[in-house]
């Protein structure tokens, strides 16, 4: 019994429709089949404005396991967790849920805003299933679990958005299903919720409880999950380990998700262009994606024009950012107090890199200028260049991270 | 939806194909999830109730202040000629007030199983919970309106002195078949009124044209032409007769009343299993 899967969705599709007033008409044709018992009858058959939100997806969870599932907005995966709920049935295949099913999705639905924490306890948690004399036994620890104090008198519209997410999953919390689906619930609440919410799933899951998350923090969809699905489209496009999956999405999205903008013309310093200079290539900005791989030595070429006199001198800035716009590394030329000329001109710059540091994944540059006390910003620039980096051997395993620090390792045995 | 519960396992398989194939899973699942929905629905009925009054200054108030109104509006008409009604056997206010507050109780019950639906969109398409739940929690807050305007009538009936007849142990058998035939009416009528808001706008009118085609405010005509409107509007023979029960003790149409008890009874079921069926089709495109 317990090498049977808790999931099983064997070749499950569902259609959607994209104009609402089809979609409307579709909803009564479907019901009238569903009267006449014709539906599932025929072959599946898009109708005009339809498109499969989720297409011939398979997969199993066992107990003990987190599937995390992932990609961009629209690939399906509320729709399969909806399917997987039971609140809307495939159009095509089969799916076999054994166990209790708890959901933790939108937390807090069915709250009325007007009446106090107390009384939607007991209302959210008739939602959930419960009875009363269920909550009474819990009511404490929920409370706790919360941590809403005093508040828990208070209607819920006075309650923070991370004490409505709080109270919500304390109460959901409490469910001991067998199969839980989690969509996109630990963006919200603090860092301490959040941690105990990780905890109390991790607890659950180590007596048995299969999970599917749906995650866009990758770093709690890595830290959960044992596989990953990466979805597009509808369709599963990689499954795997939570790393490697991970990685593929993060690199197909970073390219097309960094849109190089304009430079900025208002100020006394245009950039004109940017160049990246690899050993035996010379890349012009948004043309094709540069490679850059680790370890190997490159180059940055600015070319820009200062329109007016700058008395002091100006002075370039330098920022390195990643896929998800976290600074990498950034510097000024004047950070020691260097100057660069102030008269009018056309001039280029050349920054030249011995080594590159950065570990495998998509990065940008982005450029800006100032005077020499920060307080003004004389130019700006940013997108200005994308680039990939390419780590030899990389697996996502052995490097992690943005940065690689160079280093020796020594090794002696210790005898105790 | 075909589940196939295994009370050992708790497995429940979803394939595509009309749970029709099966009415008799079907049949067996409604009745088990309508058992299921008894504390949800308690839960959802304070809920809304506690709710939709706490925010107000007149609180309970609002549920009796309308057919007041109303009933001082015909009251006032009659009174002065503009509107011409015969002779009734209790004194014309109380027969308008009971007219109005059953038929308000009608309404209410027609319109309970859109608005439920409606007011619970999020819930309906976020959380798997037996969906009896609205609809009882629904009637029950019929009831509970029904109940508040009571009141009102008792206080008014007492003030006037009228007597009491004994056949006022049936009026709850009356109410009851009222509210099962707006319930029945309302179910059959949401599914559209989910995917088109036309219902929405057009019930309103609709009502208070069917309150005009029922002697709510005016007893029932004897010719044939108007008694055509008792058997057409199956409101009309258990609003009549009801209020017979509660006023005068001689019910008229009381064949009326069976007839339409059986046809409730029949369309009570039959909307009950098209929200089953039609539910599911009907998130699917509601889902924001």
């Amino acid at each position: 019994m317990d090498e049977e899967p808790l999931v099983k969705l064997e070749h499950v599709s569902k259609k959607f429709c994209r104009s609402l007033k089809r979609s409307l008409w579709y909803g009564v044709k479907d019901v009238a089949r569903e009267l006449a018992a014709r539906n599932g009858m025929t072959q599946l058959q898009l109708r005009p404005s339809e498109f499969l939100a989720v297409d011939d997806v398979s997969f199993e969870l066992k107990r003990g396991e987190c599937l995390g599932l992932i990609g961009p907005n629209g690939a399906g995966k509320s729709t399969l967790l909806k399917m997987l709920n039971g609140l809307i049935r495939p159009d095509i295949g089969r799916i076999t849920m054994r166990g209790r099913v708890g959901a933790l999705i939108e937390l807090g639905t069915g709250f009325s805003p007007i009446l106090t924490g107390r009384e939607n306890i007991y209302v959210n948690g008739a939602v959930l299933g419960f009875s009363k004399k269920e909550i009474d036994a819990r009511f404490d620890e929920i409370v706790d679990f919360a941590g809403l104090g005093e508040f828990i008198d208070a209607p819920v519209q006075t309650y923070s958005s991370g004490m409505h997410v709080r109270l919500g999953f304390a109460i959901a919390a409490q469910l001991n299903p067998d199969i839980l689906l989690v969509d996109e619930i630990l963006a919200v609440g603090d860092m301490a919720f959040r941690m105990k919410c990780m905890n109390r799933i991790w607890s659950l899951m180590k007596s048995g409880l299969g999970v599917i998350l749906v995650s866009h923090n990758m770093y709690h969809l890595q830290a959960f999950s044992t596989r990953a699905i990466l979805m597009e489209k509808g369709s599963i496009q990689a499954e795997g380990k939570p790393v490697l999956v991970v990685g593929k999405y993060e690199s197909r999205v970073a390219a097309s998700a960094i849109r190089l903008s304009e430079p900025e013309m208002a100020g006394p310093v245009i950039f004109k262009e940017i160049r990246l200079s690899l050993a035996d290539q010379d890349v012009q900005a948004g043309k094709e994606l540069p490679v850059l791989e680790t370890y190997e030595p490159f180059g940055i070429t600015v070319r820009y024009e200062l329109r007016a006199q700058v008395s002091q001198g100006i002075q370039l800035g330098l920022i390195i950012k990643n896929s998800e716009g976290n600074r990498v590394s950034g510097f000024t030329t004047g950070r020691d107090g260097e100057r660069l000329p102030g008269e009018p001109g056309s001039y280029t710059i050349c920054f030249d890199f011995d080594s590159n540091l950065l570990l495998n994944g998509d990065y940008y540059c982005g450029l800006s200028s100032f005077n020499m006390d920060y307080t003004q910003t004389l130019g700006f620039w940013e997108p200005a260049v994308k680039f990939s980096v390419r780590t030899p051997g990389y697996n996502g395993l052995g490097h992690v991270g943005n940065v690689f620090l160079p280093h020796r390792v020594s090794l002696s045995s210790t005898s105790a | 939806m075909n589940q196939q519960h295994s009370p050992a396992h708790l497995t429940v398989v979803y394939t595509p194909g009309s749970q029709l194939r099966d009415p008799g899973r079907l049949f067996r699942h409604m009745f088990r999830d309508l058992a299921a929905s008894r504390e949800l629905a308690w839960r959802l009925f304070v809920r809304n109730v506690s709710a939709r009054y706490r925010q107000t200054m007149f609180g309970y108030a609002w549920a009796i202040l309308p057919p007041i109104f109303a009933t001082l509006v015909f009251v006032f008409l009659r009174d002065t000629g503009f509107f011409n009604v015969k002779e009734t056997k209790v004194p014309y206010p109380i027969f308008a007030l009971a007219g109005m507050v059953l038929w308000q109780t009608f309404a209410d019950a027609l319109n309970s199983p859109m608005r439920m639906v409606a007011g619970s969109i999020s819930m309906l398409t976020k959380i798997n919970f037996p969906r009896e739940a609205l609809i009882l929690a629904g009637i029950g807050e019929v009831l509970f309106s029904f109940l508040i305007r009571l009141v009102l009538l008792v206080v008014v009936i007492l003030w006037f002195g009228t007597p009491v007849p004994w056949t006022i142990v049936m009026v709850p058998v009356g109410v009851l078949l009222l509210v099962a035939l707006g319930i029945a009416a309302g179910v059959l009528l949401t599914p559209l009124a989910v995917l088109y808001h036309d219902i929405e706008q057009a019930l309103p009118v609709l009502t208070s044209l069917l309150m005009f085609l029922a002697p709510v405010v005016y007893p029932p005509p004897e010719v044939s032409r108007g008694s055509l409107m008792m058997t057409l509007n199956p409101v009309s023979p258990v609003l009549d007769t009801t209020r017979a029960w509660l006023l005068t003790g001689s019910p008229e149409h009381l064949t009326g009343f069976i007839a339409v008890s059986v046809m409730t009874l029949a369309l009570l079921f039959v909307g009950w299993t098209l929200y089953r069926l039609a539910l599911p089709l009907l998130i699917e495109r509601m889902s924001a």
